[in-house]
């Protein structure tokens, strides 16, 4: 893991189960996230992904290259386009930044509209 | 200072929100229904939680409300009050101190860390509105996140323009080279320019030939039959007097010139077309297309 690294392409197909179930198991009952009538009336295409599913899978992303032995210290996200049921959330990765077992990984997780997020990742991997 | 600062001031001043409980001590089954719609397969977590599940824990649920000292909460009715009525989340930066162990029972406190604006943005004029929570085991804080929202006045989609078909329509500017033409279709006949010297047709007017150069134009009369050579579909801007959207037509005339003018009816490449007059007032009668099945 050095400075430059790539993380290999990750694609997420957010259909509506995944935007629902995922709402639900981080407690987001807002309508924007599980109801399509609503979310229309609000001015948006669809229900969409709440942040902190959008965290979760950053962190999903890090971990499952870094292996579960690496501890998550920080996840910072900056949130763009949303993404919408039936959107493919494509996820790209790199090591931007290491100091000794402390690394720094740059995410973006993009649909067709744009960038849904970018952020970064600090990891602490074992010696 | 404006009134929307002095607000935040004031609230920032009162620092910290009285912590909240979340509703469950960190458990197994949050966790796992929480790993299934995730999809992570991560096998180390049966005793501690995954780190970006903190604000789970402390989420208000389905029938949940603000607690009154909640700082983002008082910020947010004040931007209400002010026309700042929708809200979008733009940053959360969570820091974890620790993972945190089943069993453990967290709370939250919030703060008001700061109030930018107002700002111009893609979605409107508005203000950002930072806060910073703690979560707590105890007295001790075991992770912290920057919390970052535009709440914003959502821009004036600009108003649609009115379509105006009973206004006038745009009238041709016709001058000295362009008379001939329109004096020919308020007689219902196609006139094409030719040449007075070389008998060359063209198309729109001028005043000389260009290949040879005189300055004798004269005309025939067309038969009004063509093939359509180019299409557009205008579908805006909105134009006076036209109802969108509609079709112009770049028709080459079995005579050899090419003409624009509106179709009426689908639009083919390669379509015969024959030349309709419709009166508009004494003074001006427009030309157009009609798809013609030809035999």
């Amino acid at each position: 893991m050095r400075i430059g690294d790539p993380l290999p392409e990750w694609h997420v197909e957010a259909t509506p189960t995944f935007v629902i179930s995922t709402a639900l198991a981080t407690r987001d009952f807002q309508d924007v996230h599980h109801d399509r009538d609503l979310a229309v009336r609000r001015g948006s295409k669809d229900i969409f992904i709440n942040i902190l599913t959008t965290t979760g899978l950053v962190q999903r992303y890090v971990t499952d290259w870094a292996g579960p032995e690496a501890l998550v210290r920080q996840i910072n996200v900056r949130l763009g386009a949303p993404c919408f049921a039936y959107d493919t959330l494509k996820f790209f990765g790199q090591v931007v930044e290491r100091q000794e077992q402390d690394l720094t990984i740059e995410v973006v997780g993009r649909t067709a509209h744009g960038d849904h997020v970018t952020g970064t990742v600090r990891i602490e991997v074992p010696a | 200072m404006t009134d929307i600062e002095k607000e935040a001031a004031r609230i920032a001043e009162q620092g910290e929100s009285a912590p909240r409980l979340a509703r469950d001590p960190v458990n197994l089954p949050m966790i796992n229904n929480w790993l299934e719609a995730i999809g992570d397969k991560h096998p180390g977590y049966t005793e501690v939680a995954p780190p970006a599940m903190v604000q789970v824990w402390t989420m208000p649920g389905l029938h949940g409300r603000r607690a009154p000292d909640d700082p983002l909460g008082q910020m947010m009715a004040i931007l209400d009050e002010a026309g700042y009525t929708s809200v979008v989340a733009t940053n959360s930066d969570q820091t974890y101190h620790r993972y945190l162990k089943v069993g453990e029972h967290l709370s939250m406190a919030t703060s008001l860390e700061d109030v930018t604006g107002p700002k111009r943005t893609g979605l409107g004029e508005g203000w950002f509105v930072t806060t910073r929570s703690t979560w707590y085991v105890g007295d001790e804080p075991v992770a912290e996140m920057r919390f970052r929202v535009l709440k914003y006045r959502p821009a004036q989609k600009p108003e649609p323009v009115a379509e105006t078909p009973e206004a006038q329509p745009i009238r041709p500017s016709v001058n000295r080279d362009t008379e001939y033409f329109w004096e020919g279709c308020r007689q219902n006949e196609l006139r094409i320019q030719r040449c007075g010297g070389c008998g060359l047709l063209r198309h729109p007017p001028g005043p000389m030939c260009p290949e040879c150069g005189a300055t004798k134009p004269k005309y025939l009369v067309s038969d009004g039959l063509g093939v359509v050579y180019s299409y557009v579909v205008h579908h805006h801007p909105a134009v006076p007097g036209k109802r969108t959207p509609f079709v112009i037509a770049l028709v080459e005339l079995d005579e050899g010139v090419r003409m624009l003018g509106e179709l009426d009816g689908e639009p083919a490449i390669g379509q015969r077309v024959e030349v309709v007059f419709t009166k508009v007032d004494d003074e001006l009668t427009m030309p157009s297309w009609r798809p013609r099945a030809d035999r």
